[in-house]
């Protein structure tokens, strides 16, 4: 199969936008297989919620305030990066970037708190080892914050190619996948807060 | 009323026909199909309904098949009709889409009312006496409650008696089976699982281990002697006369992966099996169960274990892991 | 130093085994001669740029193709050690360590290794042919799919000679898969293995839906979409809600073992019963997932060989996507045994009997579609033929296992395993093998030959009943599945002896394809014309084997069944003749991305698998710059000019 390097026909175009929203739907669906994924690992802490075996439980340990202001501090992430898309809709790309930074500073914020805590409860006897619950609760909420990471450096390469290449057909695809999956990982940080910490404490 | 008096009598029927053909047809080594108590009959019984009402369905579509592509190949000068285009009939599939359904309503209703049958006391007439199964790598122990005598790899019951069987592990899960006697239950660390199965009359029955559990999982068979009442209870007499007790150390020597012969003790200690039933059991009730005296026998007693092994299992919410397991 | 060395040799490689070292020995032979053959013709650079880096579904399909028999005869071979140990009692040819990695080995890859790559095979080899399109959705995601699948059954298959097998059951049930009673590198093999080839298999689901849903020709409605699309899009569904929660579960296993979390063990608050509801979770539509593909085969097949429409079309279609939802409401069928509540019992009881309504529905439609047509015996349609009876008896011994009490006497027992198998190959295997013969010409541009495959065919029909019917018999004597010996009290020895020689039937059967693929290559009748079975989908209306970009103009689509139907038309001279305009046509560029990207992730099982993190932070780096790199990547596709589609297509016979 030989390859051939001639662009430049005239239907480049709507090739291109077809298949960048094929790409949105594929998208949509990876979401799907990841709310299946998260499905399962609220199911295994729903299981795993009463199994302390004798250790610390998550209302001894759970410090709210700063569980608290790591769910603002995402809110707020997903809000900018609604804002992102705005400016993208409007075309701005430097409006784009600023807000996609901004996104990314709370979501490194994010990240960094929720090491902290990890770092704390570790500290207090509680690790991966203790028991069945915080084996599930380290797995569901630490699953959620690799998610956060690995859209944190997914943002980053979006930034660098924004700047590269401005705002096309491609780059559009991106930012809108980007921001559906970091909605989603919001949306999931509400359902994990309201699980396992509100009801954790109470 | 007299729709369930109408299904008795069908039943009857199908099993008198079926009944003849299977029991000339297969030698007692058809352990399954040679059933020896309440349970297994009624397990039986159930097969031989599943699988008429299946041949009902299966046996009409092979005819067809065979009639379908023998008549309709492809050979110079057939004459059977040939119609390209006719590809649906309302009629035809209503039909198709229907008769699977009743089948599977009438297998349906038998499955649940034995399902629920088989949870019970099968011989309401005598009280249930109760022996308790350890699955261990790779032995089966089994503790009698109300006699205070334990064995190791067989397993002796009075004929005529209920037997209720509460079946626990401190290995890998195993099952537990006695075929002549009635299907099998899992074996599981950490809970409690029970069964009734009863020997209607005196003989010898084989057990099997069904679920693997590793290296020397072949060699946990055992046999189930059913003996006259008056004969049971020679045995257990002679057994605490001329056996050793079990003590806490030779268990933990049980424990170990490997292969035994058959053991018998004159005695085990006090509450083991509930201790190792909770010995995996979750945190928060675990000293609950350590705490309680360990109950002797009697009725009373099983109730209060019941009680507490209920609330161990309470916090499984999947299918499957709600065990109302040891309460009558 | 050297003692270092030969200490970790000692553990590192199995040794001891007689058969073990027959195997290093032909693994070393063989992959020098490979090495050997590719420098000698100086074909490295072919199989870089044709092969490893391919993006083209049809070649993926053939690497599938190739890769899935390969396991079927690895699968195999382990099936006939098995039977041999069990011919007789008392035998002392396998120990029972030695017995147990062999089942275990032998169920993984027959599912996960052999059943899911061939269903792939055909997914890429004919889908998009079928739809109309020029490739799948995602070519570059479905090479990825290929490489992690592939790298994933490798790092399977290496613990056979590296490290150890996995001994624990094929879906190795906690607490006997735990580092307790599992200590080495044998169970994390299995559970990277099938990991790194499950994030493969999910994204091929993602793919083909997309591909379904988006890349139809134009005016294929749905209702006129051929049912093998139809199958492949339930198959699909079930995929991308089933795999995430294998995902899940074995990740959960390995953190047991790994990080010693207490997800399944059975002391700190592990729950081991949580383990069998989540894998059945899966496990349970799993059995689907390759099934329903196998029922879209025999539904082109009945109509192509019956020369009749498919009868009841849209009732063939909703039972497929009944199928795909009340596959996820019946896993708790896998473990009636457990003593849960009578209600929970009975629930999951009547949902696997109504799973057995729609299925029986398909078989009607299958048996009426051939009423009123004229059946002609072509290896494919032999298979359908033989598929019904063996699919249907199969299906019954289903429903009998669905009788909940009845199943306490049936569980783990050969009954059980006589099921399965009846279903798995009568089902699965056999409409695989049809498929493979049906599609094969459009991918090769030959035939199979006929006689040597009849062998084949009649060796593995009479060789599965009499490998399989036995196996009923020796569940109701209590004979349970995995024992690696038994007695002779027990009464079990003919029907065992019986079900070893069908077994080896089958394998004989297995000989003669192999055999036939060989002699076909060359003697093979040539398939000139595109169709050479008088089909009825747009697959045939192309040349064999199909130029890369499928098709040199994207047809117009007006029925189902459109080729046939263009077919009559020009029949009976009603027929339009549309002027085709050829245009340039955009196509995906080759990748190597994905291969090397999946060679990471191999580093990454591969590390866990010893508890080397270093290796596996070094995958994991390594598969992180490939995303990186790929994200990188704008220059992804490029246009065939006009004249080479010219050129392509005079080439294959056809002036456009």
């Amino acid at each position: 199969m030989a390859q051939h390097h001639d662009h430049g026909h005239g239907h480049d175009h709507d090739h291109h936008e077809e298949h960048e929203q094929l790409k949105v739907l594929g998208f949509w669906i990876f979401v799907v297989t990841d709310c299946v994924l998260f499905g399962t690992l609220f199911a295994t802490y729903a299981v795993m919620m009463n199994s302390f075996a004798g250790g610390p439980t998550g209302q001894e340990l759970f410090q709210l305030p700063g569980v608290i202001a790591s769910t603002f501090i995402l809110l707020t992430s997903s809000f900018t990066s609604g804002l992102a898309v705005l400016a993208m809709n409007k075309g701005n790309v430097k409006q784009l970037i600023a807000w996609l930074a901004v996104t990314g500073l709370l979501g490194l914020s994010f990240v960094v708190l929720e090491v902290t805590e990890f770092m704390h409860l570790m500290s207090e006897g509680a690790t991966m080892a203790t028991s069945g619950y915080w084996s599930a609760f380290y797995t569901l909420v630490g699953t959620h914050g690799l998610h956060v990471t690995l859209g944190l450096f997914w943002m980053t390469a979006l930034i660098m190619q924004l700047k590269r290449r401005g705002i096309s057909a491609v780059t559009r695809r991106k930012i809108t996948n980007f921001s559906l999956y970091w909605h989603f990982l919001d949306v999931v940080w509400i359902f994990l807060f309201t699980v396992v910490y509100l009801m954790g404490v109470m | 009323m007299s729709g369930g008096k109408m299904l008795r009598h069908i039943q009857f029927w199908i099993l008198a026909v079926l009944g003849t053909v299977l029991l000339t047809g297969c030698g007692s080594e058809y352990l399954v199909l040679n059933p020896k108590g309440p349970v297994a009959e009624t397990q039986y019984n159930l097969i031989i309904i599943s699988t008429i009402l299946v041949a009902v369905i299966i046996v009409p579509v092979l005819a067809l098949t065979a009639f379908i592509v023998y008549r309709y190949r492809d050979t110079p000068g057939n004459k059977a009709s040939y119609k390209p285009e006719w590809a649906h009939s309302t009629t035809l599939e209503v039909i198709w889409w229907i008769i699977p359904i009743i089948i599977v309503a009438l297998l349906g209703y038998f499955t649940v009312r034995d399902i629920y049958v088989l949870k019970e006391n099968p011989n309401k007439e005598v009280a249930p006496m109760t022996i308790q199964v350890t699955a261990l790598d790779w032995k089966w122990m089994f503790t009698y409650p109300e006699q205070n005598i334990a064995t190791v790899n067989h397993l002796e019951i009075p004929a005529g008696v209920p037997i209720r069987f509460q079946v626990s592990a401190d290995a890998p899960m195993n099952s537990f089976w006695v075929p002549e006697l009635g299907g099998q239950i899992y074996a599981m660390a950490g809970m409690a699982t029970e069964l009734y199965l009863q020997a209607d009359e005196p003989g010898t029955f084989a057990g099997f281990s069904s679920n693997f559990s590793g290296e020397g999982f072949a060699k946990m068979q055992f046999d189930v002697v059913a003996k006259p009442k008056d004969e049971f209870d020679n045995w257990v007499k002679e057994v605490k006369g001329t056996t050793p007790a079990m003590t806490k150390a030779d268990y933990e020597e049980l424990r170990k992966p490997g292969v035994t012969d058959k053991v018998t003790y004159s005695a085990f200690p006090e509450g083991m099996f509930e201790e190792i039933v909770a010995k995996y059991g979750h945190g928060h009730d675990m000293d609950y169960v350590m705490e309680k005296p360990p109950a002797p026998a009697g009725d009373k007693s099983s109730n209060e274990t019941s009680k507490n092994t209920q609330q161990q299992t309470e916090s499984h919410n999947m299918p499957g892991m709600n065990h109302s397991s040891m309460n009558h | 130093m050297w003692e270092n060395i030969k200490d970790f040799a000692s553990t590192f490689f199995v040794t001891g085994d007689p058969l073990i070292y027959g195997a290093d020995v032909s693994i070393v032979l063989s992959m020098v001669a490979i090495v050997f053959v590719l420098t000698k013709y100086k074909k490295w650079g072919w199989l870089w740029r044709e092969w490893l880096t391919t993006v083209d579904h049809k070649r993926i399909g053939i690497m599938y193709l190739i890769a899935s028999l390969l396991m079927l005869f690895r699968g195999g071979v382990d099936a006939l050690l098995m039977r041999l140990q069990l011919a007789f009692p008392n035998v002392e040819f396998l120990n029972s360590d030695h017995y147990n990695a062999i089942f275990t080995t032998h169920g993984t890859i027959m599912i996960l290794f052999m059943a899911m790559p061939m269903m792939f095979a055909l997914f890429n080899m004919v889908v998009p042919l079928q739809l109309g399109a020029r490739d799948v959705a995602y070519p570059f995601l479905n090479a990825l799919s290929f490489w992690l699948f592939m790298l994933g059954a490798m790092l399977f298959n290496i613990s056979f000679v590296i490290g150890g097998s996995p001994d624990a059951g094929w879906l190795s049930y906690p607490p006997l898969s735990q580092n307790e009673f599992s200590p080495g590198p044998g169970q994390n093999f299995y559970i990277w293995g099938i990991q790194i080839s499950g994030i493969g298999s999910l994204a091929t689901g993602i793919n083909f839906i997309v591909t379904i849903l988006k890349m139809r020709a134009p005016g294929m409605k749905l209702y006129k979409m051929p049912l093998f699309s139809w199958s492949v899009l339930s198959s699909c569904i079930m995929i991308i809600f089933a795999f995430p929660i294998l995902t899940v579960t074995l990740a959960l296993l390995f953190l047991d073992r790994f990080a010693g979390a207490h997800f399944f063990t059975m002391d700190g608050g592990g729950n081991p019963m949580m383990y069998l509801n989540l894998i059945w979770m899966w496990g349970h539509p799993e059995v689907y997932i390759v099934v329903v593909p196998a029922f879209g085969i025999f539904s082109e097949i009945v109509a192509t060989f019956a020369r009749k429409t498919i009868f009841g079309y849209k009732s063939m279609v909703w039972a497929m996507m009944v199928i795909a939802i009340a596959s996820f409401f019946t896993w708790a069928h896998h473990f009636f045994t457990m003593g849960t509540s009578a209600s929970v019992i009975a629930f999951f009881a009547i949902s696997t009997m109504i799973i057995g309504i729609p299925t029986g529905v398909k078989v009607f439609n299958w048996l009426f579609t051939m009423y009123r047509g004229r059946i002609s015996f072509q290896q494919p349609m032999l298979w359908t033929i033989a598929f019904i009876p063996c699919f249907v008896i199969g299906g019954a011994t289903g429903v009998m296992l669905a009788v909940a009490p009845a199943d306490y006497q049936y569980h783990n027992s050969y009954f059980l395993v006589a099921h399965f198998h009846q279903v798995l190959i009568g089902g699965v295997v056999f409409g695989y093998l049809a498929g493979i013969y049906y599609w094969w010409p459009k991918l090769f541009g030959f035939k199979l030959d006929e006689k040597l495959g009849k062998w084949g065919f009649w060796f593995w029909n009479i060789g599965f009943y009499v490998c399989f019917m036995p196996q009923y018999a020796l569940g109701f004597m209590g004979m349970t599945r995995r024992y690696y010996t038994y007695g002779w009290d027990r009464g079990w020895a003919d029907m065992n002896l019986v079900s070893t020689v069908g077994a080896f039937m089958m394998g004989i059967g297995f000989i003669f394809q192999v055999w036939q693929i060989a002699y076909s290559i060359k003697h093979g009748e040539r398939d000139t014309t595109g169709d050479p079975w008088n089909g009825r989908t747009l697959e045939w209306s192309i040349p064999s084997p199909a130029p890369f970009y499928n098709f040199a103009v994207v047809p117009e689509v007006k029925e189902a069944d459109d080729w046939w139907a263009t077919k009559q038309a020009k029949a009976n001279g009603t027929y339009k003749e549309q002027p085709a305009k050829l245009e340039p046509i955009h196509m995906p560029k080759n990748s190597g991305i994905p291969f090397i990207m999946a060679n990471f992730w191999f580093l990454v099982g591969f590390g866990f698998t010893f508890g080397w993190v270093w290796m596996a932070v070094i995958g994991f780096i390594g598969v992180f710059a490939c995303m990186w790199a790929r994200s990188f990547q704008y220059d992804t596709d490029y246009y065939v000019p006009v004249e080479e589609v010219r050129r392509t297509e005079a080439s294959l016979g056809r002036v456009v």
